[in-house]
């Protein structure tokens, strides 16, 4: 599997600057689907752009349950990429560096959620989280903790469905790096935490931050295992994609203008950390 | 000019299906090969496919009502597209192909309307009343509104800006009761899965979802629900591809047999 840091360029690991290239003719067979396919994805989002309510903007951009939605979403999709994080790396390290017998059933497990209808990943988390759930029923009756309609139940669906991202990026940064560093740091005596958190890490970083980026802007845009699992209520599981959802049933124009929101600020944020994490020295 | 592209190509789809069903014949083999225009003495020759917007909550009932007309105009094809109503007025005002629209609430019709996207006026042909859906057996007890607002019963609610959350609104007003919702679903079947699921005590939905769902949830009637009643409006679509097929199934509906099955879901008459 190629690594997200071995197509990306912003995220290929330091080394000597490769040379310029030579600035050549790019084929025609290249140039027209390229540009057909920037424009099928670039043209919706130009839609949006021009169908939007400017005269209105100022006064929708400030209702409170705007921002509350908003800020909701930025809380939620960050303590989930911080949750994918945690739990992600080491599942990450664990499929590239160990060999185990299942490892490619595990490796295909991991990417269900990927390919599941978010829907249908909520009802999932319902039946296992739920109050009625395998595990929930035990939360509730030890703990008294309900995750369905809570703001922790809003970053279990994000976690589940953006971890994969994160995952399948870290093992391909894990694999793509040069093992002959770790080996290294074993004959020089580092036990394997040593050389994990001091050289492994380090080295895939990068890797790393592309993983946490996806996650997090795939936790931000959820909707369907969201709504499933956590339900709808303002300031404590509504997030930006539901109240677009929702604004769109009454008000085309709302849904346009909480889009766009939504859209600014994801985008602001990851070129943000484009360039702070992953192309900085 | 892709709309009418996208009209034409189902008319052609329509024609199709309607010259493909003809020729495929129904078993009785008497259909000579030019029988492709049905029963020449029923009033205007129905043919094509039917396309009904109807809300979630007709999901039931039409699907029956839609097979009854086809068994009784061959050669037609209905398809529905469920969903909360105002989804379906957005998507009908942005130029979907539809041929009928069924409402849950007179709110949504206007949108339609207003935007000039109905044919004369629509006719109210049922109404839909509230009850508090709750798990089999009721495990809390739940006898009218006021137990809602307990603190160990867990409330799901529509979302206001759909008509069960509408009605949900105006009916929590006349008992003068303010509910704390654990979550404002996004259409009246969201609402019920919930407690299907198990995760919320009560909901509040139609009577026709309950009975739909008979054998997981339970229904309580509750007098308040009389003020939150909805009239459920239907019409003709003004750029409906098959104007024909779309008032057969509209009068369909009004009729005798159409009137039974919706009110054997639950529905009452207007």
């Amino acid at each position: 599997m190629v690594g997200i840091d071995e197509q990306d360029p912003a995220v290929r690991p330091k080394g000597p600057v490769p040379p310029r290239r030579r600035t050549q003719r790019v084929p025609a067979p290249l140039l027209l689907p390229a540009g057909a396919g920037l424009a099928f994805l670039v043209l919706p989002l130009a839609g949006l752009v021009y169908r939007a309510p400017w005269t209105s903007l100022p006064r929708r951009l400030t209702e409170p349950e705007v921002l509350t939605a908003l800020r909701l979403s930025l809380q939620a999709a960050t303590i989930a990429t911080g949750v994918c994080l945690a739990l992600g790396v080491p599942l990450a390290w664990l499929l590239a560096r160990v060999d185990f017998p299942g490892r490619r059933i595990v490796r295909a497990l991991v990417t269900v959620p990927l390919v599941l209808p978010p829907v249908v990943g909520g009802i999932a988390l319902l039946l296992v989280f739920g109050r009625r759930g395998i595990i929930g029923t035990w939360l509730d009756s030890t703990f008294g903790i309900t995750l369905p309609f809570t703001t922790t139940g809003v970053i279990v669906a994000e976690a589940f469905v953006a971890m994969p991202f994160l995952v399948i990026a870290v093992e391909g940064a894990l694999r793509g790096a040069d093992t002959r560093y770790e080996e290294a740091a074993a004959t020089l005596g580092a036990g394997r935490w040593t050389t994990f958190t001091h050289v492994t890490l380090p080295l895939v970083a990068p890797g790393i931050a592309a993983g946490a980026v996806l996650g997090w802007a795939r936790a931000l845009g959820e909707f369907g295992a969201t709504i499933t699992f956590a339900g709808n209520f303002p300031g404590r599981t509504q997030t930006m994609p539901l109240a677009v959802y929702l604004a769109l049933e009454t008000d085309l124009q709302a849904a346009i203008v909480l889009s766009l929101i939504l859209l600014t600020v994801s985008v602001t944020i990851l070129a943000a950390l484009r360039d702070k994490w992953l192309t900085a020295p | 000019m892709t709309r009418y592209g996208i009209r034409a190509a189902l008319a052609g789809l329509a024609a199709v299906l309607v010259v493909g069903a003809a020729g495929c014949g129904d078993g009785d083999s008497d259909t000579g090969s030019g029988a492709a225009t049905t029963g020449g003495a029923r009033s205007a020759a129905v043919s094509g496919t039917v396309t009904v917007f109807a809300a979630a909550s007709l999901t039931e009932s039409f699907t029956q009502i839609g097979k009854d007309f086809e068994a009784a105009n061959p050669g037609t094809k209905v398809t529905f597209n469920f969903a909360g109503s105002s989804a379906l007025a957005n998507q009908i005002n942005q130029g979907a192909p539809a041929d009928v629209f069924a409402s849950a609430a007179p709110a949504n019709m206007k949108t339609v309307t207003d935007a000039g996207n109905g044919e004369g006026t629509p006719t109210t042909f049922v109404r839909n009343q509230l009850v508090i859906a709750v798990p089999k057996g009721n495990p809390k007890g739940i006898t009218g509104l006021t137990d809602l607002t307990k603190p160990d019963v867990k409330v799901a609610l529509c979302a206001e800006q759909v008509p069960c959350g509408a009605a949900a609104k105006r009916a929590l007003a006349a008992a003068n009761v303010t509910v704390t919702p654990v979550t404002l679903e996004q259409d009246v079947k969201a609402a019920l899965s919930k407690v299907t699921l198990g995760e919320v005590d009560a909901a509040l939905v139609y009577r026709t979802d309950v009975r739909a769902a008979a054998s997981d949830v339970d229904g309580v009637e509750f007098p308040e629900s009389s003020s939150a009643v909805d009239d459920y409006p239907i019409i003709v679509l003004k750029n409906a591809p098959n104007k024909a097929g779309a008032q057969a199934f509209l009068n369909w509906v009004l009729s005798d047999k159409g009137r039974n099955v919706l009110t054997q879901a639950g529905f009452q008459a207007p």
